[in-house]
């Protein structure tokens, strides 16, 4: 029997390590599935099955129906909840089929994708729903043959009873297993047995993905169903007026109609509402503050210079300590707006009737869609129905309702089951970016090269709190101090995978690497000896992270990337703590005739235990990519409450030949499982950005890298193995 | 509105639409192929990609009138079983992460192995930088391509 509490074995770090590409296990196209077989479908399997609780339901058939309850954006969820499951139950794997839960607040709690936090959450009652269910297969087996449970073992889908020679299958018994009460408490199992978890096993969505299946929710067609398309004003701006003669007088456009602050014109398809919002003539007025990037970068100044900040944290005396200082270091560093960008644009489907809604769409949080709803048309949440549509991606931009409340509001005013679809241009211009933040650092170092004195002052954009005063290096320095500010714009803003550290990790990992250089000690070793005083003499009570296991993915990287080993390798390294997880990373670049290429990336993380290399890898590599992705090209700016790139020819995403050698590896610490969707990407500007200091003495303190004047002549190459 | 008999996956089907609707919203909307995805709209992505008399286009910016009698393939005509080889790589390789841009990966990657049945790395990642994947996939699209390459 396991615990659930943490298995703190710090002393026992084990290494797993994989190169890109390569973990996986080999595929027989045909399966196991022969054609002769009968194969039910999942409405045939789901009249059967018995259920078990709100994840579970078996079928005498064996097959086993496991519900996914949080919205699957490409973070794997919809795979790895389910093996868990799956584990504790000791299912067959080839007899489970997933399925994706509408929002059930009473089945399910936390039915959301965000903060990286689902796994975490969840982890216990997983594995809880699939051991009661096991516990009860078992307890209906010991009942039915007359012998005690304890001599009952399971595998694979099998009951078996060694001293009678006794077997059932799953199946078998669910009807019987069905009927009893559950337990209160049940044994999990021992982690070193677990065979599910761990192992690579394949995206249960990916025969559909491959053939072309309707999965998401632009996908989603209805009979009868109508086609809107919305024209949002520019931030800070209301309409003044509107003139939809030439738009009503699109064939295949039977309504335009005016809400809020909103335009939408409706028809039976797509393209005539692309045709039709283009001939809109609205004329918009000003309704607050009408801001372009011009005004920002004023703002921005001010607020630096001169505005009060609020005091995030306070440690020891830092004017005494920069007073004393043999050695100052000050720099700032700066990024831009970013939008999401999900490859599937926003869209919605809702059918509100007199006293009730049918919501279906891309949401990553489906009760907030909900709650928004209810509120709109003022009936009880219990009377609306969300059913969760495969998400083509999210970045957070997913965890807002305002493209759900518009499908509301719109089947409203027209009585009719409508699908809002947003275009490209759209998606850019209407709203909810990753707001614009700046940072200010002064650090303070004595006559041996130790950092006595930090201080960050942080402004944003709409950013909230642009700091995130506990995490590291706070707790490492005697004298630290941590503030913010930010300006209330009306451009919104809304939280942007790995919100603020996505930058904020970037700007101190960098700066770290400026203080490491002026105190002429190794960057690796700069960070280690900080995170040892931090772990021995913590400053300001209890760390906001486990330095050991930063200590852990710092040694893991360097070691795995031979960091300082070769002297034609200019080498960055990087270390960020977010959404419970820990993850380093070591950039390399060789001068190859007089230009840096970028060689490889090796990542070393810490997720705790690993449920599926396949998708932990894929998630590890993909916020690499988009951290580096971001840190080169991204950027979003703005003209008058207009963003200025509306589409993918002047909003630059990375692509193929940009991405260079991820080397993904992980340190088994023991802890249980966190999540990863998140945390491989804050580190990664950083690495890249340090390694091309290294190789050029370029040092990089704006994104997007692209646009800099440092960057113009630098030539910088990408290798790809 | 003009009515058009169109070639697709093997069957003619016959649709009264515009004629500068583009081939996608036709497929997606009068004709429920709905796997040709709809992302940018201005051929900078290539999430629509479909085969025109086996070659690789964008679709969001191919207006239906232009196709003619030319033989339009998507993803849903690409294999009867699903089981392309480029369909079979991508399911061994477990490319996908959200996915929603696989179907134009795969399009795209099912053209050039036909003129190209063993590419270089370098050729593989020439005919495939023109396809963006939000999620970061391009190391498994790679490998993916390769491997179709094989089967």
């Amino acid at each position: 029997m396991a615990t659930l509490t943490k298995t703190n074995r710090r002393d026992f770090l084990k290494i797993a390590g994989t190169t890109a590409g390569g973990l996986f296990i080999g595929f027989n196209w045909l399966g196991c599935d022969s054609p002769k077989m009968e194969v039910l479908s999942d409405e045939q399997v789901l009249s059967q099955a018995k259920n078990f609780n709100a994840y579970l339901s078996i079928a005498p058939s064996g097959d086993i129906v496991i519900y996914s309850p949080n919205p699957e954006l490409g973070q794997n969820i919809k795979t790895s909840f389910p093996m868990v499951v799956a584990e504790e139950l000791d299912a067959d794997w080839k007899k489970v089929r997933v399925l994706q839960a509408n929002l059930d607040a009473e089945k399910f709690d936390r039915q959301l994708t965000g903060g990286s936090g689902a796994m975490p959450h969840s982890w216990e009652r997983l594995r809880k729903a699939g051991a009661t269910a096991r516990y009860l297969l078992v307890a209906a087996a010991a009942k039915e043959w007359a012998v005690p449970a304890e001599e009952i073992t399971t595998s694979e889908g099998m009951i078996f009873h060694k001293g009678s020679g006794k077997e059932a299958s799953y199946g078998d018994m669910a009807i019987a297993a069905s009927m009893l009460e559950a337990p209160e408490e049940v044994a999990l199992k021992d982690k070193k047995d677990f065979k599910i978890i761990g192992t690579p096993v394949k995206n249960v969505d990916s025969r559909a993905i491959y053939t072309g299946k309707p999965l998401y929710g632009l996908d989603f067609y209805r009979e009868g169903m109508l086609h809107a398309m919305v024209q949002r004003p520019p931030f800070g701006m209301k309409i003044k007026s509107v003139d939809d003669a030439e738009a009503k007088a699109v064939t295949g456009v039977s309504d335009v109609l005016t809400f809020d602050n909103n335009v939408a014109v409706i028809g039976n398809s797509t393209w005539p509402l692309m045709k039709a919002k283009k001939l809109l003539k609205v004329e918009y007025e000003p309704d607050g503050s009408v801001e372009s990037t011009s005004d920002h970068d004023r703002i921005f100044r001010e607020m630096l210079d001169t505005g009060k900040a609020e005091e995030r944290r306070k440690d020891g005396n830092v004017e005494i300590a920069f007073k004393n200082a043999a050695q100052v270091i000050k720099a700032e560093y700066q990024c831009p707006f970013l939008s999401h960008s999900p490859m599937e644009p926003m869209n919605f489907f809702a059918h509100v009737k007199e006293n009730s809604a049918e919501l279906i769409g891309p949401t990553q949080t489906p009760d907030r869609a909900a709650s928004s709803a209810a509120e709109i048309l003022g009936i009880p949440k219990e009377n609306i129905t969300v059913e969760i549509t495969r998400l083509g991606g999210g970045f957070g931009r997913r965890l807002r309702a305002d493209y759900a409340d518009e499908a509301v509001k719109i089947s409203k005013l027209i009585n009719a089951p409508v699908k809002v679809t947003w275009s490209r241009e759209d998606d850019l211009t209407g709203g909810a970016y990753r707001p614009a933040v700046r940072y200010r650092f002064e650090a303070a170092l004595d006559g041996d090269g130790n950092m006595i004195g930090y201080k960050l002052k942080g402004a944003g954009i709409n950013a909230g709190n642009s700091t995130r005063e506990n995490n590291f290096p706070s707790g490492a320095v005697e004298n630290v101090l941590i503030e913010s500010i930010d300006h209330k714009s009306t451009i919104t803003t809304n939280a942007w995978r790995a919100p603020i550290t996505n930058f904020l990790a970037y700007a101190e990992q960098s700066f770290l690497d400026e203080v490491a250089l002026a105190a002429k000690k190794d960057p690796v070793e700069f960070r280690l000896a900080l995170l040892e005083k931090a772990k021995t003499n913590p400053v300001g009570g209890d760390l906001g992270y486990d330095a050991d296991r930063m200590i852990g993915v710092i040694k893991t990287a360097a070691d795995k990337s031979n960091w300082g080993k070769n002297p034609t390798i200019s080498q960055g390294f990087s270390v960020y703590f977010s959404h419970r997880t820990y993850v380093a990373q070591v950039a390399d670049i060789e001068m190859e005739n007089g230009s840096p290429v970028l060689k490889k990336i090796t990542a070393a993380t810490d997720c705790g235990m690993v449920i599926n290399p396949t998708g932990a890898n894929h998630q590890v590599r993909g916020g690499i990519v988009d951290g580096m992705g971001h840190a080169m090209y991204g950027n979003l700016t703005f003209e008058n409450g207009l963003p200025t790139q509306k589409n993918f020819d002047k909003y630059r995403l990375i692509r193929m030949k940009e991405v260079p050698q991820i080397d993904v590896h992980y340190v088994d610490s023991g802890f249980d499982p966190t999540g990863l969707g998140e945390p491989a990407l804050p580190p990664t500007g950083g690495a890249v950005a340090n390694a091309i200091y290294k190789a050029t003495e370029r040092r990089l303190r704006t994104q997007p890298f692209i646009e800099q004047k440092e960057f113009e002549d630098l030539n910088l190459v990408i290798k790809r193995s | 509105m003009a009515n058009l008999n169109l070639k697709i996956n093997g069957k003619t089907h016959t649709v009264d639409v515009e004629e500068d609707t583009p081939l996608l919203w036709v497929l997606r909307d009068h004709l429920g192929l709905v796997g040709t995805k709809y992302s940018c709209g201005i051929a900078q992505c290539g999430a629509c990609t479909v085969h025109l008399n086996g070659e690789a286009i964008f679709s969001c910016s191919m207006p239906v009138s232009i196709v003619g009698s030319d033989e339009v393939t998507t993803i849903e005509g690409l294999s009867e079983e699903g089981d392309h080889p480029v369909q079979q790589a991508w399911e061994e390789i477990d490319v996908a992460q959200c996915g929603y841009c696989q179907a134009g990966q795969i399009m795209n990657a099912a053209a050039l192995l036909k003129k190209n049945p063993s590419p270089s790395m370098e050729e593989i990642e020439n005919a495939m930088n023109r396809n963006l994947c939000r999620c970061g996939t391009y190391h498994k699209i790679r490998e993916a391509v390769a491997k179709a390459a094989k089967i």
